[in-house]
């Protein structure tokens, strides 16, 4: 990549009506780094998620995603080119089964996904690589249940691990662990721990504990603006940030 | 129901099917059964897009009837009369009638979407209706003839039932397919849940129009078969009206089922020709069946099937313990 940022926002501004969302964002995250980004309800968090994945076109500055400018392209065009992201709220395919979760996850990426006249028997070999995705995360026995029949801990981790199975470049998570119950958010958590090294990650959390324990760089929104961004250790002591954010206490 | 009984059910239904204008039924019932096949095509090709790709299209019937006029207009004024080239010609327009319509209507989604469609619905009947020169207007088409399917002669009602009966056994097979397919996979995807599918990076907009083309192409099938059957066309074919009766077809028969569509078919199908004999407010009793169902069965009359079986056999069991 040459020295360029993995993602890279330049003065992303974004406004709904009178409302300013975000105002002038500028972040640079380099490949094979783990970022958090915290603050309050409302700081624009998941805004800004949408911006980068293209679900919102941001109303001022750029997004660029290894090396190209994004701006302008859909999020399945930026999905394609390696950028991956998971959701606040579970969106997965609730009648369809965990095995055919993954595998849309998987063949997203297959000129497979536009062959009609074969019967899906016949690509078996994606089926296994799906199996032992699920594996990874012990969740063998629900493979062939649809989604819907999971509980909320399984499907938080089906929510990630469809993510990772596009073998993105980037990851974008949003909140994984929110609702769970405490055993339930270790599981994610190493999960995310097992991805260490590898892929590029930015997560969004409330949850101090995961944050923690995943990220190495912290990034602090506060009502649209970045008002702290460096290593976590750096982050955690800066008064302001416990000001506004954890009330003065961490 | 097991694998092997399914099978029983489809060979009995096939050897059924097969005979039975060889069984001595009256021709009457004979031609309603070839009606029924007709119906269940253009019912399938719409539970495809709202059973399996979650688009309600309200355009169907336009696409129906833009085969069966393209069959009506190709042999008054072309001379184009050949079978092949007849039910080419009949798809062939069907399918880019609703590549257009794609390109309108997909530009929304759900409830714009359905607007979008009746909309184009309406448009076509228009045309048809008031397009006198082309169309016949009020009048529609005649003199339409059924040509020869290479050495066999289909002008009796006989023949032109196993043409229908092929056509709506290879539409049925040729859509179950599609829809077992990977790419069939996509459509429930973008059915369940289209956000995810971007953020996986599918084109959403790509594969809905793909499925609307798909499934035009049966529309157009049914609507060829529908204009030799009748041997004329008129604006009714493409009425909103039609297009209705298509959508309650397939929620008789069972969203997302493909076969249910051959029931859904068949109820109003007998229940138009059987009681408008009777009563020309046939109508509201086909309400209110629609409602029966509605309330009783919100899956589709097929789906009860399974389940009386699954009660038959209890009780069976349950009568044979000491």
């Amino acid at each position: 990549m040459n020295g360029e940022a993995c993602l890279a926002l330049d003065g992303v501004s974004k406004r709904f009506g009178s409302l300013s969302v975000l105002e002038d964002v500028s972040i640079a995250i380099r490949a094979g780094e783990r970022c958090g980004i915290i603050g309050p309800n409302g700081a624009g968090k998941s805004t800004l998620f949408n911006i980068v994945a293209g679900e919102l076109p941001c109303t001022r500055g750029s997004v660029r995603f290894l090396g190209r400018d994004v701006t302008r392209l859909s999020a399945h065009a930026r999905a394609r080119r390696g950028l991956a992201r998971t959701f606040q709220t579970t969106t997965l395919f609730p009648r369809l089964t965990v095995i055919e979760n993954i595998v849309l996850a998987l063949q997203a990426s297959s000129a497979e996904r536009f062959a009609m006249l074969a019967p899906r028997g016949r690509y078996r070999a994606r089926d296994e690589e799906a199996r032992a995705l699920l594996d990874r995360v012990g969740l063998t026995a629900h493979a062939d249940s649809p989604v819907d029949a999971l509980g909320y801990g399984d499907k938080r981790q089906i929510e990630i691990l469809l993510a990772l199975a596009q073998k993105p470049k980037l990851l974008l998570l949003d909140e994984p662990t929110a609702g769970l119950a405490p055993a339930d958010v270790s599981l994610v958590t190493e999960m995310l721990e097992r991805e260490r090294g590898g892929v590029t990650m930015v997560l969004i959390e409330h949850d101090m504990g995961v944050v923690f324990d995943v990220v190495d760089r912290l990034i602090v929104l506060h009502h649209g603006r970045v008002v702290a961004d460096g290593p976590l250790e750096t982050i955690r002591g800066d008064a302001q940030v416990q000001e506004i954010y954890l009330g003065g206490k961490l | 129901m097991t694998a092997r009984l399914r099978w029983i059910v489809v060979l009995a239904g096939l050897v059924i099917a097969l005979l039975l204008p060889r069984l001595g039924v009256p021709t009457f019932y004979v031609s309603l059964l070839t009606q029924t096949w007709i119906f269940a095509i253009v019912a399938m090709s719409l539970d495809f897009l709202i059973g399996f790709t979650g688009l309600v299209n309200f355009s169907q019937a336009a696409l129906f009837g833009v085969g069966a006029y393209a069959v009506a207009i190709g042999a008054t004024r072309f001379h184009v009369t050949a079978f092949v080239p007849v039910v080419a010609l009949g798809i062939v327009s069907a399918v880019v009638t609703a590549a257009i319509f794609g390109l309108v209507a997909l530009r929304s989604e759900g409830v714009g979407f359905i607007i979008m469609t009746i909309a184009l619905n309406e448009i076509v009947w228009g045309l048809a209706y008031q397009w006198v020169s082309v169309s016949g207007g009020d009048n529609g088409i005649t003199g339409i003839v059924r040509p020869a399917v290479g050495p066999f002669d289909v002008s009796a009602n006989t023949g032109y039932y196993y043409v229908c009966f092929a056509f709506f056994a290879f539409s049925l097979l040729l859509l179950m397919l599609i829809v077992r397919s990977p790419f069939g996979l996509v459509l429930k995807g973008v059915r369940e849940t289209p956000r995810r599918m971007r953020a996986l990076g599918y084109n959403v907009w790509l594969y809905r129009y793909l499925a609307m083309v798909i499934s035009a192409a049966f529309a157009g099938l049914a609507g060829v078969l529908f204009a030799w059957y009748n041997q004329f066309v008129g604006p009714v074919a493409l009425s909103l009206d039609q297009s209705t009766q298509i959508l309650i077809m397939v929620i008789l028969g069972g969203i997302g089922t493909l076969y249910g569509q051959l029931l859904g078919a068949f109820i109003v199908v007998f229940l138009s020709n059987e009681l408008s004999a009777v009563t020309q407010r046939w109508e509201m009793v086909l309400g209110v069946v629609y409602f029966i169902v509605v309330m009783y069965a919100p899956g589709g009359l097929v789906v009860l099937v399974p389940r009386l079986w699954a009660r038959l056999r209890g009780r069976r069991a349950a009568a044979e313990e000491p």
